[in-house]
């Protein structure tokens, strides 16, 4: 929304030289998502601000769908106008871009020069803790301010926004100031308003030059920045420095953002995951099964580890959402497996709670981190789906267990480690359960734990053997 | 001569090359009824001789034969069909299909084939495969009958062939032109005291040996006439002169057949009381045996009645077999399906084949005794185990009431104890099935014929309402969305109320209803007496006695202790005021606004609406702040440099400008926290019903507006739970009535009201055959902010937002309603979960497509 640069000393009227915006003009310049106004609110001999104002059109945002990603009824309703994201760097770079180069042609000894500069970036939305704004500022010599808002004072229960304005004061050049800017803004926002692609690695390393490499954030910042896309984020990172592998994903881990990380990033996750996935797939081979369906296959990490196995000679991956089933077919390469992979693989849209005549005639059925997803008042209709009507030899089910998230220290007490797990058993609730499924449909249940054992608290996932009588 | 064969059969011609079959099938057979086997190689190939295709040819024959089976077409195979190996496929299509197989040979003089085919010249067949054909042929016609084919016709010459008539007659079990009334009565094992007793009761006089309803009713007997009871000989006296007088048909049961071979003189155990019975009849001259041997010969498997919507069968008839005939179907009829296994009482586990059904006729059906009757997707059993103690039971169609007399006594003790009449009923086994909801839907309403649901909608669906819906017994209502009116022409304002008028004018309906539109969330609210009565209507089993849901389905509270507080408290009101009397019934459906919308919106409030706020109030803050002392300090355009991109700009209309934005900010915020407030417990909630949906045995569609404004006046708005509607009539042809809604929707909204609702004054409004919208919305303008942004008033925004279509949005509140309905009306018709669960995931599936959500 408002970008004010300020300019202390003598003569800062110069700051109008150095910004190739005459103090005493107020101009306006057309912009693709609207209109940026330069003016100085002040121009003194000691202190001379200047502003940058953007008038950012919410119908061509929403129309155009610049600037959303939620799409739909968010459009119109709308931060982007109010708030300082990418369309300000947008802006510092069409309107001030020769001073962002450092070039001055009347003073260029002045471009060259530190001074005392302050920057005030109003309404900067900040995602996540925001002692990161110190993090991110102070390496670069700043002293940093900022004030927060509350969302809205009527109801203070709904806590303080994630728009602060930001106050730096340091003593840089006007283009380093410009460029930290540039790249910085919408890394605390983290919502580009325009594709991320190729090019945009040429802008940070560009952008970056002289700073960015030493900077103790660079990995987030370059995360962010490129939109967490991997590759991007590792081209760039190889440019920065050598050994650039593998710190994407770290740099990924560590966000807190919008959607909040399931806890069990607190434990070595990618561990757990393989080690829960490990477990099923060793009890439907010990099982002997040759046919197995995976229902709530997700995007097939399963299937991968089971599909070239020997003994399997049919798989089949079901989900209820299209989309996950795509997922699951491009991380599997189904376009380019074989005929004869092919032939063994099968994937179905299916749902958990309607019968289904094509979940009959397997081996074994593996319902991995799945069941929690499911509202209590609909188990039964999911326990006749799958053990009476389905009713495979052989179930492998894994859940997490409850009681060990008092390990997991991001979260709160009582809560769940997923915003769409609609409950969590401890070791005794699950089990009470699958006993009763075992009453109830003639199975025998079988139970183990998987990942690291707690002693008071069990391990973070529980699996369930069912074996039919 | 005269040719017969059913009007469902599949036809095979059998005869060598050129011996007039394609002839004869163009001058009997529509077209489309016949396949032959030239033309098939022609589609298949363009060639039509090409022997190579052969294979290929019959393929694609055979496939589209089966289809046509299917739907119950009569097909004739035009093919030589000489070999016997080639009639093993004409048999195998019509067994997979149930249906019967008829051959009509071709047995031509060797003389006439040779001249035929000379005549030519594209064949040419050589005199000797036309004679090695001719052999082939005579070969066959001995095994044609132990091939299967249940009809065989022989024409020896041409004139015999040009002579005949072909009669399509009916298959036994279609008695479809017969309507009714009927009173089906289950299985009566010998029980006379009780049958006579319960024909008595339904209103049939004693005629002789048997008896006759005055108003001409028909009763239809489930079969097992026989066996276990009293009276056995007595009750084969009664039906065989109520169907000898046609005031009764029967159907054949297990036992019945069972008893036929008896009397044929085949070797059968005298086991499961047929022992008794053979003991009655010999007891009798032997005329009566012989009369019970044709009797019983005579029963067929089952009856297809009322233009194919009722179906009888002794054990029940799975929907592909209906109206077919053939050993599969009948064995069907009369001993049902088992799994072969046993269950604890040593009795066959039976495949609970009505769990499947999913047949349009109503099936009324025996054989397996309960102490209830079993109604479950549309099918009745009726075997209320008279002999074993219970009783003897009759369906009454169309009233589709059972009445049952008790037994006098236990006749015979069962194998398993019939389940106590406190737990029968409880396990329905009426689950959806994935097939009911995927794939392309199209499901016919009353409002509407043929809504489609396409494939990617019912998949979208599929997984909204597997991850998120409340149990689907539950949810016998899905709302539909409401268009708003046309765009204003009336300058400042989105909406307006005129148009919303102008709508209903223009369709000439002349009386409307304008309720405020509550700004809240849509919340549908299903209820019962108690739990008792919830679980017995809807069949739930969640232990609760009614549910709060939102307008996807999905629970509105995710605290279950707070919404059993809610329907408590409901259920207390209308107890209170006598609304269950009133209604005679035990259970109700309302379709309301719940406030504070800050109470499902919480998130949307929080992560949008709020920030928005926020930002932008301190954002334009600061800009006001910037600007103000640069306005005042440079107020003249200064001279334009020819190197600078940016144009001279005046400060003062910028300001101006900013201070305009403020303004519509300001009122954003109000607008929105107009609506929220926080929620501590029941006290902070308001619940304004709008609409009474439906109670037992009614839909309340055919109510007019303030019929439900003031009955939900009467019974509701006795609490402070509840908050009422306001609402006024206008006659859209009087000006005067006009200018009143246009000034009461400005006071309305003046106060920071959502807007109103405009309603044709009948739930359900025509116009020369075509549904109008059953309501249209007129939003506030403040509100509007809350929609379209803060700044959408300002007149460059207005313009552009002025242009928009309404057309799919209408299109889909049209189809959407239609399907609400029509939930409501299979729901209190009794219709089976699947048949009302089909429109409500209609409702969802058609959410999914891409409208703008602003309108």
């Amino acid at each position: 929304m408002l970008l004010k640069i300020t300019y202390m000393g003598e003569n800062t009227t110069d700051l109008g030289y150095l910004l190739h915006k005459n103090p005493n003009r107020t101009q306006s310049f057309e912009l693709s998502f609207g209109k940026a106004y330069v003016f100085y609110p002040e121009a003194t001999a000691e202190r001379t601000t200047a502003a940058l104002l953007l008038d950012i059109n919410p119908i061509d945002l929403a129309r155009g769908k610049l600037g959303s990603r939620d799409g739909g009824l968010f459009d119109y309703v709308n931060d982007r106008p109010y708030v300082s994201s990418s369309f300000m760097s947008t802006a510092i770079s069409k309107v001030f871009s020769t001073a962002l180069s450092g070039k001055c042609d009347n003073k260029p000894e002045l471009a060259e020069q530190k001074l005392d500069l302050e920057a005030e970036v109003v309404m900067l939305p900040c995602l996540g803790n925001k002692d990161l704004i110190g993090r991110i500022f102070t390496p670069l010599g700043y002293e940093v301010e900022f004030s927060e808002s509350a969302l809205d004072e009527k109801f203070r229960e709904w806590g303080e926004s994630r728009y602060v304005t930001l106050k730096l004061k340091g003593k840089v050049r006007l283009c380093d100031l410009l460029n930290h800017l540039y790249v910085l803004i919408p890394v605390f926002d983290n919502r580009k308003h325009y594709w991320v692609s190729d090019d945009e690695v040429e802008k940070l390393i560009g952008h970056g030059e002289g700073w960015l490499n030493a900077h103790p954030e660079k990995e987030l910042i370059a995360a962010r920045y490129l939109n967490r896309n991997r590759s991007l984020v590792n081209s760039a990172l190889a440019q920065l420095i050598e050994k650039g592998n593998g710190i994407a994903e770290e740099a990924d881990s560590a966000e807190t953002g919008e959607v909040t990380p399931p806890a069990e990033k607190d434990a070595p996750k990618i561990r757990l995951n393989d080690l829960r996935l490990q477990a099923v797939a060793d009890a439907v081979i010990a099982g002997g099964a040759k046919a197995v369906i995976d229902i709530g296959c997700g995007e097939g990490r399963l299937i991968a580890r089971l599909i070239n196995h020997k003994q399997i000679a049919r798989i089949t991956g079901v989900d209820v959402s299209i989309r996950t089933l795509e997922r699951a077919k491009s991380y599997l390469h189904y376009e380019r497996l074989s005929e004869k992979t092919k032939e063994k693989l099968q994937f179905l849209q299916g749902s958990l709670t309607y019968k289904d005549k094509r979940f009959a005639g397997y081996d074994a059925a593996c319902v991995v981190e799945v069941v929690e997803h499911l509202d209590q008042p609909r188990l039964p209709a999911f326990e006749r789906v799958l053990f009476e009507l389905a009713a495979p030899p052989l179930v492998v089910m894994t859940t997490p267990n409850a009681e060990y998230n008092v390990n997991y220290e991001r979260l709160q007490p009582e809560s769940l480690r997923h915003s769409d797990h609609r409950f969590e058993w401890t070791r005794e609730q699950f089990q009470e359960w699958a006993n009763g499924v075992c009453k109830r449909f003639g199975y025998a249940a079988e139970f183990s734990d998987i990942g690291e054992r707690d002693e008071q608290y069990g391990a973070p996932t529980q699996m369930c053997v069912f074996k039919r009588t | 001569m005269k040719i017969e064969i059913p009007e469902f059969c599949l036809v095979a011609l059998v005869g060598a090359s050129s011996s007039g079959k394609s002839t004869f099938a163009k001058k009997h057979f529509k077209p489309t009824e016949v396949l032959s086997s030239d033309y098939f190689r022609g589609l298949v190939s363009d060639d039509e001789n090409s022997q190579e295709s052969t294979a290929d040819a019959f393929d694609a024959l055979y496939a589209i034969a089966d289809l046509r089976l299917k739907n119950m077409k009569l097909t004739v195979v035009d093919a030589t069909n000489i070999q016997s190996i080639a009639r093993k496929k004409v048999i195998a299509c019509a067994k997979a299909r149930d249906c019967h197989a008829a051959a009509i040979v071709f047995n031509m003089p060797e003389s006439v084939l040779k001249a035929r085919n000379k005549e030519r010249p594209d064949r040419g067949l050589a005199d000797r495969v036309i004679a090695r054909h001719i052999m082939e042929l005579r070969q066959s016609l001995r095994s044609l009958k132990k091939e299967g084919f249940r009809f065989i016709y022989i024409l020896s010459s041409p004139e015999e062939a040009e002579r005949v008539e072909i009669v399509r007659t009916k298959l036994w079990n279609d008695k479809k032109e017969m309507q009714g009334p009927f009173d089906i009565i289950g299985d009566v094992h010998g029980c006379y005291d009780e049958l006579c007793a319960l024909l008595e009761s339904i209103g049939y006089a004693k005629n002789g040996e048997g008896y006759t309803h005055s108003a001409g009713r028909k009763a239809v007997f489930l079969g097992d006439l026989c066996d276990r009871g009293p009276k056995n000989a007595e009750v084969l006296d009664l039906v065989m002169a109520m169907t000898e007088s046609k005031d009764a048909l029967c159907v054949l049961g297990n036992h019945d057949a069972k008893l036929h071979k008896y009397l044929s003189g085949k070797d059968v155990k005298l086991s499961h009381g047929l022992s008794m019975t053979a003991d009655a009849i010999n007891a009798r001259p032997p005329e009566f045996k012989k009369k019970v041997a044709d009797f019983t010969d005579n029963l067929i498997s089952h009856y297809v009645f009322d233009g194919g919507r009722l179906v009888v069968a002794h054990a029940g008839i799975k929907g592909e077999y209906q109206g077919r005939g053939s050993t599969r179907v009948r064995d069907f009829c009369i001993y049902g399906e088992t799994t072969g296994e046993s269950d604890d009482y040593g009795l066959p586990v039976r495949l609970n084949w009505a769990a499947e059904y999913r047949g349009r006729a109503t099936v009324v059906y025996g054989h397996t005794p309960n102490a209830e009757p079993q109604i479950l997707n549309n099918t009745y059993n009726i075997d209320t185990g008279c002999v074993f103690g219970g009783r003897l039971s009759a369906f009454r169609y169309p009233e589709r009431q059972i009445v049952s007399v008790p037994a006098k006594k236990t006749y015979y003790e069962s194998a398993k104890p019939l389940v106590p009449k406190a737990d029968a009923g409880a396990e329905k086994d009426d689950m959806l099935s994935y097939e009911d909801v995927s794939g392309k839907l199209i499901i016919n309403t009353d409002l509407t014929p043929a809504i489609t649901i396409n494939e990617e909608n019912s998949a979208a669906a599929l997984d909204i309402m597997s991850r998120f819906a409340a149990d689907p017994h539950w949810l016998v209502y899905l709302p539909p969305t409401m268009s708003p009116c046309e765009t204003a022409a009336k300058e400042k304002y989105l909406e307006y109320p005129e148009e919303a008028f102008a709508y209903y004018r223009d369709n000439k309906i002349s009386k409307v209803v304008c309720e405020k539109k509550h700004m809240g969330s849509r919340a549908v609210i299903v209820l019962a007496k108690n739990a008792k009565a919830a679980k017995n209507r809807f069949g739930v089993n969640d232990g609760k006695q009614g549910i709060v849901y939102t307008r996807t389905g999905r629970h509105f509270f995710d605290d279950e202790e707070f919404e059993g507080k809610i329907i408590k408290k409901f259920a207390k009101v209308l107890t209170e005021s006598g609304f269950w009397e009133e209604f005679k019934t035990d259970w109700a459906a309302f379709d309301t606004e719940l406030m504070p919308w800050s109470v499902k919106a919480q998130g949307l409030l929080e992560k949008q609406y709020a920030p928005v706020g926020c930002a932008g109030k301190r954002g334009l803050a600061a800009a006001i702040q910037a600007l103000t002392p640069a306005a005042s300090r440079v107020n003249q355009a200064t001279e334009v440099s020819a190197v600078t991109s940016g144009k001279n700009v005046d400060l003062r209309e910028v300001l101006a400008a900013y201070k305009e934005k403020t303004a519509a900010l300001d009122n954003y915020i109000e607008a929105y926290r107009e609506y929220c407030w926080p929620v501590k417990s029941l006290k902070d909630i308001k619940i304004a019903p709008f609409h009474l949906l439906a109670t037992e045995g009614a839909a309340h569609t055919d109510k007019d507006h303030i019929w439900h404004m003031e009955t939900i006046k009467k019974y509701c708005v006795r609490d402070a739970l509840f908050i009422v509607t306001d609402y006024i009539t206008v006659d859209v042809n009087d000006t005067q009535s006009v200018q009143a809604g246009i000034d009461w929707w400005l006071a309305l909204t003046g106060n920071g009201g959502e807007g109103m609702v405009v309603k044709p004054f009948t739930y359900i409004a025509k116009v020369g055959g075509r549904l109008l919208q059953p309501a249209v919305k007129c939003r506030g303008r403040e509100y509007l902010r809350i929609i379209y942004g803060p700044e959408y008033t300002l007149p460059q925004h207005l313009e552009r937002l002025k242009k928009r279509a309404l057309g799919r949005k209408r299109s889909l509140a049209l189809r959407e309603f239609s399907l609400g309905v029509e939930s409501l009306k299979r729901f209190t018709d009794n219709e089976p979960l699947y048949r009302i669960h089909q429109c409500v995931f209609g409702v969802l599936a058609l959410e999914s497509e891409p409208v703008d959500p602003r309108l």
